[in-house]
């Protein structure tokens, strides 16, 4: 109900076509404005999709719930950060939950893990080719990895997902760890070769 | 800059999904920070956890989780949005800046055999991996040696050749427990590198296997 309110926004008067394109728009709104409205409808897209991973990843619903706020505190405040370089909205977020599950769940330190936050550099200049790519990234993604075999597709769900390590993927499989290496190769090499064939 | 030895691209889902631990990914990050071409397929990776991410069954939050969020923000006592600092210009990757700051010449090192110069990094407890700085002298040769488990070695400055060919600045070893090398660094400058090592390197031949304790890489 409420994304089809902002969609019909009078300041939209360009409406976004798709759920990515709606989700840049929010966060642009954000960023020029604290726009609360934009971040309700980002957090209500977001939100309970960041627990599920979270959920799978092992947490239990409290623990869950509390990197739910984390991550969505993360993406309001550093909502500057996000460039249509990298990618879909919904990347940049996988990639402050995954910098919350490794502090949270794996790591204990106070330190947090900042990965590379911030770190655009000049050759990373947004063109309008990058964005178009970003947008039809996550497209490209699903169907390549709904192509892959199954034995690879298990791996990658195991890593991103499950939050699972090499050598723990290697145990749960009962597979030597040179096996998840090189399915993982293959797994990668079929996404890169789509996700290169789309620029 | 001019980078020819890239990533493995399964350390490069690794990275992605966040399966490396603190030492590896300090290096992968590092990595990154100067080779356009494996930010670049990061980036690719990383769409993988987004579209993993839209495509899961969502778990509905509990009552009142976006007002609960509203209250923190409304409570946060520092402004809502933090200035960026404009970084230092220095010749320590950004990634790598949390650890030894922003210039090498700014690194204290402990000398561990002639030529051999190391900065260990302090990483949190339950740390299984080891992260380290290596300043090896121009001319010096590094015992052959395999690798008890994974290595990844990242040049930050000057060059060193092995059979693999010659890693320059931005360069990465990225290499599992099989592969065997000695490295020897290019005269001029001495090689610094970051690396991060998986389970004490094991050395080849008795004399190197002398030096070790010495060398402790």
């Amino acid at each position: 109900m409420r994304l089809a309110i902002i969609v019909n926004h009078p300041e939209n008067s360009d409406p976004p076509t798709s759920p990515a394109e709606l989700h840049k728009t929010l966060i642009a709104r954000i960023a020029a404005n604290r726009d609360r409205d934009a971040f309700r409808a980002l957090f209500e897209h977001f939100g309970p999709r960041v627990k599920a991973l979270m959920v799978k990843a092992g947490a239990d619903h409290a623990m869950a719930e509390d990197l739910v706020q984390d991550v969505m505190m993360t993406v309001w405040r550093k909502v500057e950060l996000y460039t249509p370089q990298r990618g879909a909205v919904g990347t940049w977020i996988y990639t402050i939950a995954r910098n919350a599950r490794i502090d949270r769940l794996r790591r204990h330190s106070s330190r947090p893990y900042e990965d590379l936050d911030g770190l655009e550099l000049p050759s990373d200049e947004p063109s309008g080719e990058d964005e178009l790519q970003a947008s039809q990234q996550a497209e490209q993604v699903g169907e390549a990895l709904a192509e892959l075999p199954d034995e690879q597709r298990r791996i990658i769900e195991l890593a991103f997902i499950q939050d699972k390590s090499q050598s723990e993927i290697a145990d749960q499989l009962a597979l030597p760890l040179g096996t998840v290496k090189s399915r993982m190769r293959l797994a990668y090499q079929k996404l890169k070769a789509r996700l290169e064939h789309s620029r | 800059m001019n980078v020819c030895h890239h990533l493995d691209d399964a350390t490069l889902l690794r990275y992605a999904s966040g399966g490396l631990d603190e030492a590896f990914s300090t290096v992968v990050a590092s990595h990154i920070a100067m080779c356009d071409e494996c930010r670049h397929a990061a980036r690719s990776a990383e769409a993988i956890g987004g579209y993993l991410l839209e495509d899961g069954e969502p778990e509905v939050l509990s009552t009142g989780a976006f007002d609960r969020i509203m209250e923190r923000l409304d409570s946060a006592s520092a402004p809502a949005a933090e200035p960026v600092a404009p970084e230092p210009t220095g010749d320590v990757p950004l990634p790598l800046r949390r650890f030894v700051g922003h210039s090498l010449d700014a690194v204290s090192w402990k000398t561990v055999a002639p030529g051999v110069r190391k900065h260990a990094i302090a990483l949190p407890s339950g740390s299984a991996s080891s992260l380290y700085m290596l300043s090896i002298a121009p001319g010096k040769a590094v015992p052959e040696h395999g690798h008890g488990g994974d290595e990844m070695t990242l040049i930050l400055s000057g060059a060193y050749q092995d059979a693999l060919g010659r890693f320059g600045p931005g360069d990465i070893a990225d290499l599992d427990e099989h592969v065997e090398h000695q490295p020897k660094v290019e005269p001029g400058e001495p090689c610094i590198c970051l690396v991060a090592t998986e389970a004490p390197t094991r050395f080849k031949g008795l004399f190197s296997r002398l030096l070790q304790p010495l060398v402790g890489i």
